[in-house]
């Protein structure tokens, strides 16, 4: 019993599995509609994209959350402007903004090699670095981020849903839009610290993937999504200490275990 | 004509799209209680029209008012719409009773959350198109047929007294379009509604409607169904000829002249 407890008497495992919960949940949450909004790819930059922000954030001294929040809600709107826009294809142009702040942040780790460290944290996570102020900052982000989901729900479902049909009853879906993929950037931001960039969305994509194998009411899916996450994160930040996998690898590992069983189990039954 | 029970009404309304006049000077009035087909070939600015009917459009020029608001204003939460779709994904995870409450939106109380009334409205809308028993069913799992009247369900659930329709019935075989076209007789009868809708199916239209409109980027004609079809300016309007027997329709091109496309 002692051993299963063990890490526990650690403060770094006890910020980490917090920290893992919130971020799971919200993920999760937020994923909801980023699924349903056929927005996996947009949420994938997003998460490349804050790199670049990650990365010169850390170079010029600026607080992590800060430089790679502005850096993530900038490369939001430039996304959101450009998918309006019908000059190019919107994943190409997607693809063009997301590649080339990425880019320029692996530019800038050649250049300054003295941050490998830094910089793979910042592209896998890293749970031993989870300070307290940083568990106030993911958990109040967090916080806010599903406040605001809940008052604009409707908005958010109507305009999913059936965008042609939504203004008509009074709802401005260029801004709902505008508002949720700002907010997908700063759940991004709070979970990078967790899993990194290149990790990140699939904490955004796979728990309402498996949500939809267990449920076709969208309220009901609303609700496990987030404990599905959070069960699911915390069960891959546990199994990480003792199997010794990076924390942020776990979790996806499990998101996926998880996702191959719910879905081989629905498999099975519609083929019997 | 009765200008007291205008529901909508449009006069010298010219409206752009990407710099291009897609309509030109477009007047005519709606009265309450009745059908109305617009009809006009591809092309047209059908659809364009519908929108601006709907304040989603503006206009360069000219004057829109339903319900005597301009777009946008009071009139506008009046109106309800169904949209022209084939199916809804059955991936998406909604019932039937979400997407109908969804047209409740904005009559819904603190913080968004649905009261009593707002499920007996939901459940008296899906009573009125026959689907009483299937509120709790996902509405992407239903056939075209149910869809379309679950759509028409949220339409009603709004305090709606406009019902716009695109293409109320592409995609439906023959029994579920007849179907559909009484439903909305008996909408227009108990709720004293007026629906106007947006269609390429002139014989449906021209069968189904007390009034046709036709407009192809101007206005060719507006007047009852039996004059309107059978008038010079349709033939105008759709650059060919028409023969109406027994409900079928035949079309041929005047030479020298192309359709619209």
């Amino acid at each position: 019993m002692n051993t299963l407890l063990e890490p526990f008497a650690y403060e770094f495992f006890r910020n980490g599995m917090i920290a893992s919960v919130i971020v799971g949940a919200v993920c999760g949450y937020v994923g909801v509609y980023v699924v349903l909004r056929r927005m996996s790819y947009i949420g994938h930059g997003l998460a490349h994209a804050l790199f670049g922000g990650a990365v010169l954030s850390t170079i010029v001294g600026v607080n992590f959350f800060i430089g790679a929040g502005v850096w993530a809600l900038v490369s939001a709107v430039l996304i959101h402007l450009i998918s309006h826009r019908r000059l190019v294809g919107a994943d190409a142009a997607i693809g063009v903004v997301t590649t080339s702040s990425f880019a320029l942040g692996v530019a800038v780790v050649s250049t300054y090699r003295r941050f490998t460290l830094d910089f793979e944290a910042a592209l896998f996570g890293n749970l031993l670095g989870i300070t307290p102020t940083d568990l106030w900052v993911i958990a109040l982000t967090s916080a806010a981020v599903a406040f605001v989901m809940i008052v604009i729900r409707h908005e958010l479902l109507f305009s999913t849903f059936d965008p042609e049909v939504a203004p008509v009853y009074g709802i401005s879906t260029g801004r709902t839009e505008l508002i949720f993929i700002l907010l997908l950037a700063v759940t991004v931001v709070a979970s990078t610290r967790i899993l990194g960039v290149t990790l990140v969305s699939a904490a955004v994509v796979i728990p309402p993937v498996i949500g939809r194998y267990l449920t076709q009411r969208f309220q009901t899916l609303l609700l496990i999504t987030p404990v599905i996450g959070a069960v699911c994160a915390a069960t891959g930040m546990y199994l990480s200490y003792f199997i010794d996998i990076s924390s942020g690898a776990m979790i996806v590992l499990t998101f996926a275990l998880v996702f191959f069983l719910v879905g081989g189990r629905r498999w099975l039954r519609g083929t019997r | 004509m009765n200008h007291d029970n205008v529901v909508v009404g449009l006069s010298g309304v010219t409206v752009e799209l990407d710099g291009r006049c897609v309509l030109h000077d477009i007047n005519f009035d709606v009265h309450a209680g009745g059908f109305v087909g617009i009809v006009g070939p591809n092309g047209a600015g059908k659809t364009t029209l519908m929108r601006t009917i709907m304040g989603l459009m503006p206009v360069v020029s000219g004057r829109v008012e339903v319900f005597g608001s301009p777009p946008g204003g009071k009139g506008s939460d009046a109106i309800g719409y169904v949209p022209q779709r084939q199916s809804i994904s059955p991936e998406f995870p909604a019932t039937v009773g979400d997407v109908v409450m969804m047209g409740r939106l904005r009559q819904l109380g603190a913080f968004g959350f649905p009261r009593k009334k707002d499920w007996e409205r939901v459940d008296r809308s899906l009573e009125l198109v026959g689907m009483q028993d299937r509120r709790d069913r996902p509405v992407g799992r239903m056939s075209g047929g149910e869809q379309r009247r679950v759509m028409l369900a949220q339409a009603l659930c709004a305090s709606t007294r406009l019902l716009v329709l695109d293409e109320p019935t592409v995609g439906l075989d023959l029994p579920a379009e007849h179907e559909f076209y009484a439903l909305l007789r008996r909408l227009i009868q108990d709720l004293t509604l007026t629906i106007v809708a947006v269609s390429h199916d002139l014989v449906a239209m021209a069968g189904q409607s007390d009034e046709l409109i036709c407009i192809n980027q101007r206005m060719h004609i507006h007047g009852n169904a039996e004059e309107v079809i059978h008038s010079h300016a349709i033939r105008e309007a759709y650059r060919c000829e028409f023969d109406f027997l027994g409900g079928e329709l035949a079309h041929h091109e005047t030479p020298g002249h192309q359709h619209d496309g």
